[in-house]
């Protein structure tokens, strides 16, 4: 019963804006406030740190381009180790943002509202942290170049066959088509800026970004139907990339990778990861500038009901490898799996079943769904889980693979470490720099929801005669 | 007609006021009007008398120019420029060539949406005169305008005026350039 009059209270609110009173003028001056207001001592502690993260990042590269990948832990058996883990986390992070605007957009879920600039931030940025370890893993970075099809002196051409060329084509376009997505959505935002610039600079920068935008109503229709369009194409690109991810293991014949049931798994699993982490930031950011009233708890729940629905998902992953590794009475295929589970990197495994099958469990309870201090612990070691579940994959399976002489333990460098936390600062450098410059929130978009918008509705005087 | 005048704008207040006054100066024949609000309105596109957007048709032109050219591509650098075989594998083998086809018709088409969106706009454009009224700012804010050009068959300065306020119209201002 009380379940009943909740929804209709859901129902009647379907903007999801909760501030009572929140006016087309207040959510402007609230957004663009962030970014007019004197930058908050905090943000600089914050970047400060971010940025000397970003200089490890980069002193990490150059002494690898300097000295090659022999710098990392790789050994004979595990030729992909921490920078191919890194790699598909940052990019299954990544995955979040174009699923809030492309997918929700197109099922109507007019809550996304509140978090999708945010969270297609947060995925360009991480889709920049995965790309780097690709690129630097291939050893000598200066030819990086041979993986595009460009002609040259030696009359060859990359092997279109090998997975691993889909990836460089499957996760460049994914960060270019995420990037004209958002900078399409940005652009009516980009022309609020301009018109409240007070300062020459501003008014220069953000009168060139904003492209001359007039908001009437001949450039909406091309507009509405652009952002459509993109939603439309982005929402099969989303589920691809971490598809075409996951061939890279499963084309290949190794035990443990060579199953069908990678690109749902894989996709499913990004999707965790990625909802983890716009939960972990949107956390923060309410929290300083104060935005409880936008982004409201309701969307911290759903996010929080999507993570326990692909987390079951991943879960579910998890237990059916297990039983298809027993009815496919392969004796390679159950030996790598009682490896994972008992053998040298058992430690790993249930670091990841806890984190990733366990830690969502609680929000089957709504009081806990909702409460912020376990949300957010929740969704850290969620991306905790996430990095080992790929550290369990690359690692487990190559340290022991056919032959046991081959076996090998492996284990990371300090190198191998200094990348990774760096790739923190180039992740949390560019989103400050969002953050500070850009709003955060997608303001015509939540305007568009507000109830008063709607031509039809009491508020907006469309009942008054 | 007084050639320095380049338009006039008038204020509304809701979206309401703004979608029936679109209808009300679509009737009244006025063709270069444009109805300015800070987030597209559903149905203002009938109310203005607006035809679907065909950026649907250039976006679909280019994404068949995208995946076939991919195709090619991947047909021609494999099983003819540069022969290899891989695993005993085909030389052109289509499921092989599937990821790569679909990335580049999303890429191009990704590209077409958004420059074909601008192009159909006229953007980027660097100034309007729309933009030599103070109160239009507001438009990206919180407020509500009709901006009808000098170009109209139908332009009259007074006339317009007087037929913008009798639609709803607030702080009607001719657009004079500074």
């Amino acid at each position: 019963m009380a379940n009943g009059t909740e929804n209709i209270a859901e129902y009647s609110n379907p903007g999801q804006v909760t501030g009572d009173k929140l006016s087309f003028k207040s959510l402007t001056d609230k957004i663009s406030g962030i970014t007019e207001r004197k930058t908050p001592p905090v943000w600089f502690v914050a970047f400060g740190a971010a940025f000397s993260l970003l200089l490890v990042l980069l002193g990490s590269i150059g002494y690898l381009v300097w000295e090659g990948v022999g710098i990392w832990g790789l050994n004979n058996p595990v030729g992909w180790g921490w920078a191919i883990i890194n790699f598909v986390w940052w990019v299954g992070i990544g995955h979040a943002g174009t699923l809030i605007s492309a997918i929700l957009f197109l099922l109507r879920q007019r809550w996304r509202t509140s978090i999708n600039r945010f969270a297609e931030a947060m995925t360009l940025f991480a889709i920049m942290c995965a790309l780097i370890f690709p690129g630097i893993h291939v050893g000598r970075i200066w030819v990086a170049y041979w993986m595009a099809p460009i002609p040259n002196q030696m009359s060859m051409w990359p092997n279109f066959r090998s997975p691993l060329l889909w990836d460089v084509f499957a996760v460049s376009t994914y960060f270019t088509a995420s990037l004209l997505f958002w900078f399409t959505g940005l652009i009516p935002d980009l022309a609020t800026f301009r018109d409240r610039a007070k300062k020459k600079l501003k008014k220069l920068v953000f009168g060139i970004l904003s492209l001359g935008w007039r908001g009437g109503n001949r450039q909406w229709r091309h507009y509405e139907l652009a952002y459509l369009i993109l939603a439309g194409i982005s929402t099969p690109l989303v589920l691809s990339v971490h598809s075409v991810v996951s061939t890279d293991f499963a084309v290949s014949i190794l035990p443990g990778w060579h199953t069908t049931i990678f690109p749902p798994y894989f996709v499913a699993g990004a999707i965790f990861s990625g909802f983890a982490m716009v939960v972990t930031l949107t956390i923060i950011a309410r929290k300083i500038y104060s935005l409880e009233h936008i982004i409201t708890i309701d969307h911290l729940e759903k996010m929080n009901k999507i993570m326990l629905l692909t987390g079951m998902m991943v879960g579910y992953a998890y237990s059916i490898e297990f039983f298809i590794a027993w009815y496919s009475g392969n004796i390679y295929e159950q030996f790598v799996f009682l490896n994972r589970a008992f053998g040298n990197y058992a430690w790993a495994y249930w670091i990841m079943i806890s984190c990733n099958v366990l830690v969502p469990q609680i929000f089957w309870v709504k009081r806990w769904r909702r409460a912020v201090p376990v949300m957010f612990v929740a969704s850290i070691l969620i991306n905790v889980g996430m990095w080992f579940e790929r550290f369990v994959i690359v690692v487990t399976s190559l340290s022991r693979d056919f032959l046991p002489a081959n076996w090998d333990y492996y284990k990371p460098t300090f190198w191998d470490i200094s990348t990774f936390v760096g790739s923190f600062g180039l992740f949390f450098t560019l989103f400050l720099l969002f953050i500070r410059f850009l709003p955060m929130i997608s303001m015509t978009e939540v305007k568009a929801v507000l109830p008063q918008a709607d031509p039809h509705s009491r508020t907006s005087g469309g009942l008054d005669e | 007609m007084n050639n320095d005048i380049l338009g006039i704008i008038a204020r509304f207040e809701n979206s309401a006021g703004l979608l029936k006054a679109a209808e009300k100066i679509r009737d009244a024949g006025y063709i270069k009007f444009d109805c300015h609000s800070p987030f597209p309105i559903h149905g203002m596109d009938k109310a203005t008398g607006l035809k679907r957007s065909p950026l649907g048709w250039l976006v679909g032109i280019s994404a068949l120019i995208g995946t076939s050219g991919a195709l090619l591509l991947q047909w021609w650098t494999s099983a003819i420029d540069y022969p290899l075989v891989i695993s005993g594998k085909p030389l052109f083998s289509f499921q092989a060539y599937v990821p790569v086809t679909f990335a580049v018709g999303v890429l191009l088409s990704a590209f077409t949406a958004l420059f074909g969106m601008l192009i159909l706009n006229g953007l980027p454009r660097l100034f309007h005169p729309v933009f030599y009224s103070k109160q239009f700012a507001r438009f990206s804010d919180d407020s509500f305008f009709i901006s009808v050009e000098a170009g109209d068959p139908r332009f009259n300065p007074h006339r317009t005026s007087k037929f913008l306020e009798s639609i709803g119209g607030k702080d009607i201002e001719l657009l004079r350039a500074q």
